[in-house]
């Protein structure tokens, strides 16, 4: 009944070469065996876990952005103790620096890209914009630090009302990714230094780092309406 | 400088040698899994322990437990519970088992183990972020017991913590002070090593399957584990803010959850505004996604180890999945019926009872496909597979009061009752426990290299399955009539009939909890003086029963990777080693059916 063929099925090369160091399955584009009786070769390709673990990480800073909102949103309908509060001007200044940090990465990843596919000789310049990119993301930081002091000085603290503990809460987690961000940069910028970066490192890199900007255009949006 | 190999990160050119990082601070995923494995063994039993008490104090209020001062420097005076002591040992009973056994063992336990073995890789994509997670995990479990130690004693207020007493200090009770800002510290971090878990098992997953394995040729386990790394991934992002505000509240005065003009122990508190139906809300939007952290990889497991011992696939295997996948959507629609009481909306109520009695329909299915898989099979009768057997009953058992509460009329009756202790006890924690043994009895001789003893197992087995049902189906008749949970003692007139059936259980809870320790006998004995196993005892398919060695060489497979060329329950057909094909054989059968 059963027959027993004992030749194995070819397995097809990956179709891009420069992949093909990578024979696990990541990276490498995978042609499926065919199952038995079903002849039909599954061609799936994996992108490099940073690619996929990016999003993943993404998506759960965004559930947790989302639970603090609609806490907030329970929280200003649950009593009449929700006051108006001025949002310190610092913070428009500190979004310019955020959006500009953006621009300059992305300006470093297409170095950084134009070098390694060999349209350019040497990473220096690439390596500038990745240290202005972490300049302008400490600055930015720092004036969020400013920010806190300005509400200080106006005795508005966390515990003062509802709205200043969402202020402080939500800017300083969102101060806290931002400083993991600066981490990542920095472990981005020694890799190239050492010429061991992936580009799937940068390319995550930069991804979150550009969300960290959308998560604050999206807070400062958020505490601007309700705050 | 050019985009090396994804891959080479991973690569392990040598093994460890030094101690600490070879069994401490190790990047291997086998390890992590064992240490994971390791934790839970000693949660369960500190977990374990504490319910001994606690059952005792129910069934002989005023007997003196010798030494229980020991755990508690005013809980207990004269060796006898009070009753805040009781609620303490209750909140943490319950914190440990559902968070440090029932979460780790089958999830990040076996998980971590397996998967990546499952799926043909070497190893998972981000090492250090695995190392990390089990040891944020493990100070998370470190910062809870602790809670025994410091100030007076671990929180009272149940692993819900539902504010405003959560909220407010000690003025609430003991260990409303100290024990609630260590309580939300540790489960704060557990939820940032389990969302290191996730996103190792989301990308092993998606990213690491060898050559040749599609995603449905992923066995049921590696599924189940994929989905519940999917679910906890919204749940504990979400878990993690609702304990930093909760800490706030405690430590810097704000108010999110606690409301104007709250009067304790004739203190007015301090705090105003607050909404403590936020609380409710944010803790069960994980709270729910959590019970089926805890069940579906038992679901994965127990289908994976039923099928090795059928020698036949399942009815369906896709509908396995999507069922799973539908418990997994669901189970973030359905969280309100835990406040059905909570005074939320009539509306929203409705609104959250009908996904409640969806999701009996994923269940349901599964049920349906194990039972219907089982009907005419020639079932191998060993610890692993009537443990699985156990799991399907208890989830049955304990689903079938699922249907009563999921109706808001009828849960307003039996909310706060034994009946609901009952259930959960039975659908989500002994079934859950069930899965675990049955993956322990199944991949020890892989994990250690050694075969377990079947005998000592199957006393295990019916010990447990017997005594489990002695304990826990009581309880819904004790919840039908009227006996309210979380009381220390039964007083009243209609609760001083039951305190006979209360001593039953608790004499039943006694005999299955010393049948445990047959299981840890077995255990420990097995690991060093066991039967050596050889390298596919169960005569299985997927692809940790291919590995080189027993247990697997650190990098999994040796030189080369595995190439997968079958779906993965290939039984019921006949190759050349017998009635099943390994998925890494190049070997061409025919079968029966070729189904995906």
């Amino acid at each position: 009944m059963a027959t027993t063929v004992h030749e194995p099925p070819k397995i097809e090369k990956g179709r891009d070469a420069s992949r093909l160091a990578s024979n696990s399955g990541n990276g490498g584009g995978r042609n499926l065996v065919p199952s038995v009786g079903d002849l039909r070769a599954v061609k799936d390709y994996a992108p490099p876990p940073a690619s996929t673990g990016i999003w993943v990480v993404l998506a759960s800073i965004t559930m947790t952005f989302l639970a603090f909102t609609s806490a907030l949103i329970v929280r200003q309908g649950s009593a009449l103790d929700w006051r108006h509060l001025v949002l310190p001007r610092i913070l428009y200044l500190n979004t310019l620096v955020l959006l500009a940090s953006s621009v300059a990465l992305e300006v470093a990843r297409r170095k950084v890209g134009a070098f390694m596919s060999g349209r350019r000789s040497q990473v220096a310049s690439p390596a500038r914009w990745l240290y202005i990119t972490l300049f302008l993301g400490l600055f930015f930081v720092f004036g969020q630090y400013l920010a806190w002091l300005q509400l200080r000085s106006q005795g508005l603290y966390l515990a003062t009302n509802p709205n200043s503990s969402f202020f402080y809460v939500l800017t300083a987690m969102h101060a806290l990714h931002v400083l993991g961000g600066l981490g990542g940069l920095m472990r981005v910028i020694r890799r190239l230094n050492q010429s061991i970066l992936r580009k799937s490192t940068l390319d995550a890199t930069s991804r979150y780092w550009h969300f960290m900007d959308v998560l604050w255009v999206y807070l400062l949006l958020l505490l601007w309406m309700k705050l | 400088m050019h985009d090396m190999s994804a891959h080479a990160h991973v690569a392990h050119p040598a093994p460890p040698t030094s101690f600490i990082r070879k069994y401490i601070f190790s990047l291997d995923h086998k390890v992590i899994g064992k240490q994971y494995y390791g934790l839970a063994l000693v949660a369960v039993l500190v977990g374990m322990f504490l319910s001994w008490l606690m059952r005792i104090h129910l069934g002989w209020t005023n007997l003196a437990i010798p030494g229980l001062h020991l755990l508690s420097s005013n809980g207990a005076p004269g060796n006898v519970m009070t009753p805040e002591f009781y609620l303490q040992l209750m909140t943490m009973h319950a914190t440990i088992m559902v968070f440090f056994v029932l979460t780790t063992a089958p999830f990040a336990g076996f998980g971590n183990f397996f998967l990546p073995i499952q799926v043909g890789a070497e190893d998972m994509p981000f090492p250090r972020f695995n190392m990390m997670s089990f040891w944020v995990t493990f100070v998370a479990f470190v910062v809870l017991v602790s809670s025994f130690f410091v100030g007076d004693g671990p929180t009272l207020g149940g692993w819900t913590q539902y504010a405003p007493l959560s909220a407010v200090g000690s003025v609430a009770g003991p260990g409303e002070g100290t024990g609630v800002v260590l309580w939300a510290t540790s489960i704060a971090l557990f939820c940032v090593g389990q969302l290191l878990g996730a996103l190792n098992f989301i990308t092993t997953t998606l990213d690491m399957r060898t050559r040749g394995m599609s995603l449905w040729r992923l066995p049921l386990s590696a599924w189940a584990w994929f989905i519940t790394s999917c679910m906890g991934l919204a749940a504990f992002a979400v878990l993690m803010p609702a304990c930093i505000l909760l800490i706030l509240d405690h430590v810097a005065g704000t108010s999110f959850f606690v409301p104007s003009n709250l009067v304790i122990s004739d203190q007015v508190q301090p705090h105003s505004g607050g909404s403590t139906l936020l609380w409710q809300h944010l803790f069960w939007f994980f709270g729910h996604p959590e019970v089926y952290v805890a069940i579906v990889p038992g679901m994965g497991i127990i289908s994976h180890v039923l099928i090795t011992s059928m020698r036949k696939p399942l009815l369906s295997h896709r509908v396995v999945v999507y069922s799973m996948g539908a418990l997994a959507v669901l189970s973030y629609m359905v969280y309100g019926h835990h406040m059905f009481v909570s005074g939320m909306n009539p509306i929203s109520s409705l609104a959250f009872s009908f996904p409640t009695l969806i999701i009996t329909i994923p269940s349901t299915i599964l049920v349906l496909i194990w039972l219907g898989s089982l009907y005419g099979a020639r079932l191998r009768i060993t610890s692993a597979s009537l443990f699985a057997l156990g799991f399907v009953s208890m989830f049955i058992s304990g689903g079938v009061s699922g249907f009563f509460l999921a109706q808001p009329s009828v849960d307003i009756m039996l909310h706060a009752t034994y009946f609901v202790v009952g259930h959960f006890h039975m659908v989500m924690g002994v079934a859950a426990m069930f899965g675990i043994f049955a993956g322990t009895y199944f991949w020890f001789p892989k994990m250690f290299g050694r075969m377990m003893n079947e005998t000592l197992g199957k006393i295990h087995f019916w010990c447990s399955f017997v005594g489990t049902y002695c304990i826990f189906m009581p309880f819904h008749y004790l919840g039908m009539a009227g006996n309210v949970r979380r009381y220390q003692a039964f007083v009243n007139d209609y609760t001083q009939p039951l305190i006979p059936l209360h001593r039953f259980i608790t004499v039943a809870a006694l005999f299955t909890g010393a049948a445990q320790l047959i299981f840890v006998y077995n255990l420990i004995h097995s690991r060093f003086w066991g039967k050596p196993a050889p390298d596919n005892p169960w005569q299985a398919t997927s692809l940790e029963w291919s590995t080189p060695s027993t247990p697997p060489p650190h990098n999994n497979f040796g030189d080369k990777l595995p190439e997968v060329y079958h779906d993965p329950y290939q039984y019921g057909v006949e190759s050349s080693v017998g009635d099943y094909v390994m998925q890494a054989s190049p070997e061409q059968v025919e079968t029966a059916q070729d189904e995906a």
